[in-house]
């Protein structure tokens, strides 16, 4: 598929992230979408370090840095005081990582959610706390080994996509940068939403995953297409749309790209196969019914 | 009373120290309020709303899961050229506690009002200053006040000394003594509070007009710069109550200033103490007064930054203070005990600091009993460390 880059350029060169970060790449193009007429919130991760250090910001727009565990209670803080000056039209979007979404700033993020505070909120998700250098976070999927689980984590990824889709906002969604007309349609449309919108967008870490300097995007794809990271989109709270429907691959060869599934015994991946099987024919099923989160 | 000042009091209502705080909150325009109840605070915030929803308060009210949210919501709010306000108490001002330091560190000029409860483990909701003492180093002015009165009061002049400074202001009142009693406050006209309280318009704040960014690293260097401005912003606010308070006073007929000295005037000893507890201490030092004892009190309104200078000049010539904390730093004391010791420390004829632990956990202390200390503590050394007594 042909895709037009954005001309206007809202990440500037000279950021701090890691060579063939994936991270860099998805903001370039979700800052490019939602243009300057925009506050970023940013709480520590790896998306601060690319902002940069203050009072210069790799963004051409104002970015507030808040607490790790913050970041949507800020976001509301930052949009009432938008609308109490009149400024409807300027848009808030927070880039947090997974460990500011899934873990330490979930309270405030389902507190906001269930307000349905007016911000996109996008999580830069890479499965851990790949800023401190790889430990485990709820985002984390089961059997990787990181920093904090060195056997491999024992329990599964969490489901934020449901869990934010059951709060019953007017969009949540998950894109990969593997799918870059995808992520921007889907920027796009979020964009042009009121309420609390949630976009999760799976981010390979080349150090976390242990992947080679040029594969991020390539395990961004293979996440995709074999299952493990579907693309689909749950419009307020129902409406499910999967987004790529072909039917998964194994996953074999996706684990074998990453160095954090190193030496998986077959029963675990036999057990992995499983988990991804049954999630997508869940997701199948609510996509082609058009509605229907189960009670 | 003369005439301007009659007129500047629109009317005069019976109302609690918390209905006081919420009209002086909605004299003074906030365009967003964050706040999340917690006993004995949560009449603060259904006065907010009850306004709000009479029309007579037209804020952003944001009511989130957590005190945690309030103080993060309050402070790009703050940095987006918004007035701020919220209330707390207790567990909820601890929780806050990161936040802050956050606060401060961003030059936020929020104003919040804590309500002073017990902080657990046991749980208890006695007036108990420990809560917000807690906070003195995390960059917060901070004031305690006496009466539902100097509540709405300091609330406005608050608002006015924090976007000066450009730092967060906390005004502290004792559970139910001031928050759940009942007085006649007067209330001020709306267009005295407008034309002393000038709309916020800060120099600099986050705006896609002039992008830039606030919160992220910085060099060792220029976070001790941005400590140094703090400091010196600190540096700053006595004068500017005073100059605030000054002008309240012209304006209403009102002033709280900003250390009281009551009935000082030849006193050998003075009583020294923080909210409520004042307003007992001048019976005290009526009665001491009538039975030719030379005893005053000093109130210490402002307690962050320590007014030193202010503090010095109160207790010149007084061989005694007697310090009464409704507060408790395990191991370290009373925390006004300890802290009028370092401010008194070295002055010339230095008077003896005695400090009892006489308020701890709300434990009521009468007249009666305040008029005893003094009289025990009177012409003794005192001791290095703060007494259990009650």
């Amino acid at each position: 598929m042909k895709f037009d880059l954005k001309q206007d350029a809202m990440l500037c060169s000279g950021h701090a992230a890691c060579p063939g970060c994936i991270d860099a790449l998805a903001a370039r193009h979700i800052l490019a979408t939602m243009g300057p007429d925009t506050m970023a919130v940013i709480p520590p991760s790896c998306m601060a370090i690319i902002a940069g250090p203050q009072p210069m910001s790799s963004l051409r727009i104002p970015v507030y840095q808040p607490t790790l565990e913050s970041s949507a209670a800020a976001a509301t803080g930052l949009r009432r005081a938008l609308n109490a000056q009149g400024k409807h039209d300027t848009q808030v979007l927070v880039l947090a990582g997974d460990g500011g979404t899934y873990d330490i700033g979930f309270q405030c993020l389902s507190s906001a959610a269930e307000r349905n505070e007016d911000f996109l909120y996008v999580c830069l998700d890479n499965e851990g706390y790949m800023n401190t250098g790889a430990q485990k976070s709820s985002s984390t999927p089961h059997f990787a080994r990181t920093g904090s689980t060195p056997a491999g984590k024992l329990s599964r990824k969490k489901n934020m996509v449901e869990i934010m889709a059951a709060h019953g906002i007017p969009y949540v969604a998950t894109a990969s940068a593997s799918h870059l007309p995808d992520l921007v349609r889907k920027v796009e449309k979020a964009k042009g939403i009121r309420g609390t919108r949630f976009i999760t967008v799976l981010i390979p870490c080349l150090d976390g995953w242990g992947l080679p300097d040029d594969a991020g995007l390539q395990a961004a794809r293979y996440a995709v297409e074999r299952g493990a990271f579907p693309l689909y989109e749950v419009e307020d709270g129902t409406r499910y749309t999967l987004n790529v429907t072909a039917k998964p691959r194994p996953v074999a060869d996706y684990l074998a790209l990453q160095r954090r599934y190193r030496g998986l015994p077959d029963a675990d991946v036999a057990t992995l196969q499983a988990e991804i099987d049954a999630a997508w024919a869940t997701l199948v099923r609510r996509s082609a019914a058009g509605a229907a989160v189960p009670a | 009373m003369n005439a301007t000042i009659a007129s500047a009091a629109a009317r005069r209502l019976l109302l609690t120290g918390n209905e006081a705080v919420a009209w002086g909150a909605r004299l003074a325009r906030p365009q967003v309020c964050p706040v999340y109840p917690i006993t004995p605070q949560t009449p603060v915030l259904e006065a907010l709303t009850r306004f709000q929803a009479e029309g007579s308060f037209d804020a952003e009210i944001i009511t989130p899961e957590s005190e945690h949210s309030v103080m993060s919501a309050c402070i790009p709010a703050s940095l987006a050229g918004t007035r701020v306000f919220t209330a707390t108490a207790s567990q909820g001002l601890l929780l806050m506690h990161e936040l802050l330091h956050y606060a401060s560190g961003a030059r936020a000029p929020i104003v919040m009002a804590n309500i002073n409860r017990t902080v657990a483990s046991p749980w208890a909701f006695w007036p108990d200053q420990t809560d917000s003492l807690a906070q003195r180093d995390t960059g917060w002015v901070q004031l305690y006040v006496e009466s539902a009165q100097e509540a709405l009061d300091s609330v406005i002049q608050a608002f006015r000394v924090a976007e000066q400074a450009l730092l967060p202001v906390m005004i502290s009142l004792d559970a139910f003594y001031v928050s759940h009693a009942m007085e006649p406050v007067d209330v001020p006209k709306q267009a005295d509070v407008d034309a002393y309280l000038p709309a916020f318009a800060p120099e600099r704040k986050l705006d896609t007009a002039q992008p830039s960014s606030w919160g992220n690293v910085v060099s060792q260097d220029m976070f001790y710069r941005h400590r140094q401005a703090i400091q010196e912003a600190m540096d700053s606010v006595p004068a500017l109550l005073a100059q605030a308070d000054g002008e309240w006073q012209r304006k209403v007929g009102r002033g709280w200033g900003v250390v009281e000295r009551y009935r000082c005037d030849g006193a050998d000893a003075v009583i020294a103490t923080m909210g409520s507890m004042c307003g007992t201490a001048r019976v005290a030092v009526d009665a001491m007064r009538e039975a030719g004892l030379p005893v005053g009190l000093v109130k210490v309104r402002l307690f962050r930054p320590l007014p030193v200078a202010a503090l010095r000049a109160a207790c010149a010539g007084v061989a005694d203070v007697v310090v009464l904390d409704r507060n408790h730093s395990p191991g370290a004391g009373g925390i006004l005990h300890q802290e009028l010791r370092a401010a008194l420390y070295g002055m010339p004829a230095a008077p003896r600091v005695h400090g009892l632990l006489a308020g701890v956990g709300g434990v009521n202390v009468p007249p009666q009993k305040i008029a005893e200390f003094v009289r025990e503590a009177r012409g003794r050394e005192a001791r290095p460390e703060s007494v259990w007594r009650r």
